[in-house]
């Protein structure tokens, strides 16, 4: 759990970061989102004390962070920097072992690390590991880039942007691979983006910031349906609202008994996939499955009545 | 080629078809104009390096038929040397060599190689004794003890100073580094010593370390005085201190900002940043500043002769007050060839530490 208890960072007069107040329960995704100099990455960077407050405090499971210097800090906490940040001298392999080496972990115990890694980006260990970073696409970088960070098996994970260089397709697939690593893992996210519709997605709880305030902080369907203020509302957009809102809600939730025709979707995508098939192909209704097996149907009719309750 | 009654009077013009009998001139004129001539098409940069090879084996065969030939009954002291159309085309090859290189760029192994074939080669004409009648020789053999230790103190002054510069520079470098107030105020002053013409910098040693050798008991001691080895060392230490500093600084500053963060948010300490991160990455560019100190250093050592500090430079002032052209070539030559050298070595090095990513990318 990290608890930030009214924290203020200003740089020479100016408030980056004012009076924040938030908790991140653990095993949970916080989405820290907001316009660019709205002071998300200063927040992040204040978690791991990349950057002094200038008031207040963060907690980290009851503990104060300043009670434990910085450097050892920043070693149980993974950071993945916006950008990537990777070492263009170090090999993949080297590149990931980062923390684990300065963790001294045993050489073979990192390598088995690296390479269980690698898996879990889809990236061939034996092709990739002894590349450098100038070789990798700009997706792979960010990848290599989020692998370190996870490396050392942290228990709290702080990322700033770390889809910002990726294609929308590759983005969607990096965030949930993300999601299933985290559910995997139960480790403890905080992510910036400015993104509202990576936040959605991605959060358990959104926290979204304006001109250095926390101006919302509540789980995304809330964000969704009752903005606190304008420019909460502004970053949602008011036209696609219930899209917004139908991507949040899977398919279990309306399906009813029968049948329908055509190619069958899993029963926890949302109904905003299932909306998109159903205008896409013209179809009335989708057949829904669980486990490869069929378990019943979404209609057009019921995602609409959906749609307008959230309105 | 000229040929001259001794070693002081301006000698008189020979021309290259008449050095020597014509059927031991005709090969060395006609691998000459070959290899000039194989330099001419701009595509193929082999068929170009094998022209300039076979264009200064021409030259060489002149000079080894061309010296003994002219010497014969022109009496005790005469002297014979390369004029200005040898040096010429000698140039004119070289650039063609250094050209048709640069275009093939061999790799760092491949250059080290080649330089060293080409130290071998030139050992072994010297040591053959083919080039014995040139004037240069002549003045060698009459010297060899003095020239023995005249290279001795110009290695001693050239990489010594060096060293020393690098053992002050680092640190001063890596404290500029980590502090930019600092780096305000040391960089200004080094460039300003940098400044200063360098024989007035040897002529201010002389009254600044003789006041010391005076005044400071236990200082002559040490072999501190107004004139000779240490105050030429001194300069030398002066100057290169600047580019020491200078490219440690930029070295370090080179590694990209986001490195520089991410190294930090994963908790290295500063000391493991510098080992990890940012020397790695920068240590191309501080070895181009030791490459910088090192050839003007060595070309700088040759003023250090002026104060009695020995080196190469001996020869230049001595030829230098005798009129004696050869005199000057024998401490000109070897200079020009340490500097090359030291040049290439220095540049191989570079490219060897340079980090894979980016020889590759
Ligand atoms: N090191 C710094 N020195 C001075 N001002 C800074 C510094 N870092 C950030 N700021 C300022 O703080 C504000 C918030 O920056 P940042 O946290 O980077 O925003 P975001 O990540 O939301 O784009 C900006 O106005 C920025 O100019
Ligand atoms: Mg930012």
């Amino acid at each position: 759990m990290i608890e930030i208890d009214r924290i203020t960072k200003v740089y020479n007069g100016v408030t980056a970061v004012d009076a924040v107040t938030m908790t991140a329960e653990s095993g949970t995704i916080t989405v820290i989102v907001g316009t660019s100099g709205s002071g998300k990455t200063t927040l992040l960077r204040m978690i791991n004390r990349l950057e002094e407050p200038t008031s207040g405090e963060v907690r980290i499971n009851g503990e104060s962070t300043l009670a434990t210097k910085p450097h050892l800090l920043r070693r149980r906490i993974g950071y993945a920097i916006q950008g990537h940040g990777l070492f263009p001298h170090h090999s993949v392999a080297r590149n990931i072992g980062a923390v684990p080496r300065l963790l001294n972990w045993p050489k073979e115990k990192i390598s088995a690390r690296v390479d269980e890694l690698l898996t879990l980006f889809s990236m061939e260990p034996d092709q990739f590991r002894d590349r450098f970073p100038a070789e990798l696409s700009g997706g792979q970088q960010q990848r290599v880039g989020v692998a370190r960070a996870l490396a050392s098996r942290p228990d709290v994970l702080l990322m700033d942007e770390p889809f910002g260089a990726l294609d929308p397709i590759i983005r969607a697939r990096a965030q949930d691979d993300l999601r299933r690593i985290q559910r995997a893992l139960g480790s403890t996210i905080v992510l910036v983006t400015h993104d509202m519709e990576e936040a959605i997605r991605l959060g358990d709880m959104v926290a979204v910031m304006d001109g250095g305030q926390l101006v919302q902080h509540a789980p995304p369907a809330e964000i969704v349906t009752k903005p606190a203020t304008g420019f909460v509302a502004d970053m949602v957009g008011d036209m696609e609202r219930p899209l917004r809102l139908l991507s949040l809600v899977p398919l279990s939730e309306v399906m009813e008994d029968g049948d329908a025709p055509g190619e069958a979707l899993p029963a926890d995508s949302s109904l905003r996939d299932a909306l998109s098939a159903c205008l896409w192909t013209g179809r009335t209704a989708v057949p829904v499955e669980r486990d490869g097996l069929p378990a019943g149907r979404v209609t057009l009719d019921a995602i609409r009545a959906r749609a307008e309750l959230g309105a | 080629m000229t040929i001259a009654a001794n070693r002081i009077v301006a000698g008189e013009g020979v021309p290259a078809w008449a050095v020597a009998a014509p059927a031991l001139v005709a090969p060395g004129l006609a691998a000459v104009v070959l290899g000039l001539l194989l330099g001419l098409p701009l595509h193929w940069p082999r068929l170009r390096l094998l022209g300039a090879v076979i264009g200064l084996g021409g030259l060489l065969w002149l000079l080894m038929q061309g010296a003994p030939a002219l010497l014969e009954g022109a009496g005790d002291y005469a002297r014979v040397s390369p004029a200005i159309g040898f040096w010429c085309l000698l140039t004119i090859l070289m650039l063609l060599m250094a050209d048709a290189l640069a275009q093939l760029a061999p790799g760092p192994v491949m250059r080290g190689a080649m330089l060293g074939g080409v130290l071998a080669t030139l050992a072994l004409i010297l040591w053959s004794g083919a080039l014995a009648p040139l004037s240069v020789m002549q003045e060698f053999s009459s010297r060899r003890a003095a020239f023995a230790d005249a290279a001795l103190r110009h290695l001693a002054l050239a990489f010594g100073s060096l060293a020393t510069a690098a053992v002050i520079g680092f640190p001063v470098g890596l404290l500029c580094h980590r502090n930019q107030r600092l780096r305000g105020s040391v960089l200004p002053v080094l460039s300003f010593l940098q400044t200063i013409p360098s024989l007035a910098m040897f002529g201010l040693m002389i009254p600044i370390l003789g006041w010391i050798a005076l005044n400071v008991p236990g200082a002559r001691a040490f072999g501190i005085a107004g004139i000779g080895f240490t105050p030429a060392f001194l300069a030398l230490v002066l100057y290169s201190l600047l580019p020491v500093v200078a490219n440690t600084v930029a070295g370090l500053a080179a590694a990209p900002p986001t490195a520089i963060e991410a190294a930090r948010g994963m908790g290295m300490t500063p000391n493991q940043r510098l080992l990890r991160v940012e020397l790695p990455l920068g240590l191309p560019i501080i070895l181009t500043g030791l490459r910088i100190v090192l050839v003007q250093n060595i070309g700088l050592a040759v003023i250090a002769g002026l104060i009695g500090g020995g080196g190469f430079g001996t020869f230049v002032f001595q030829g230098l007050n005798q009129t004696a052209t050869d005199l000057i070539l024998l401490g000109a030559l070897p200079t020009v060839a340490l500097a090359l050298v030291s040049a290439i070595v220095m540049d191989i090095l570079v490219e060897l530490t340079r980090p894979d990513a980016t020889r590759t990318a």
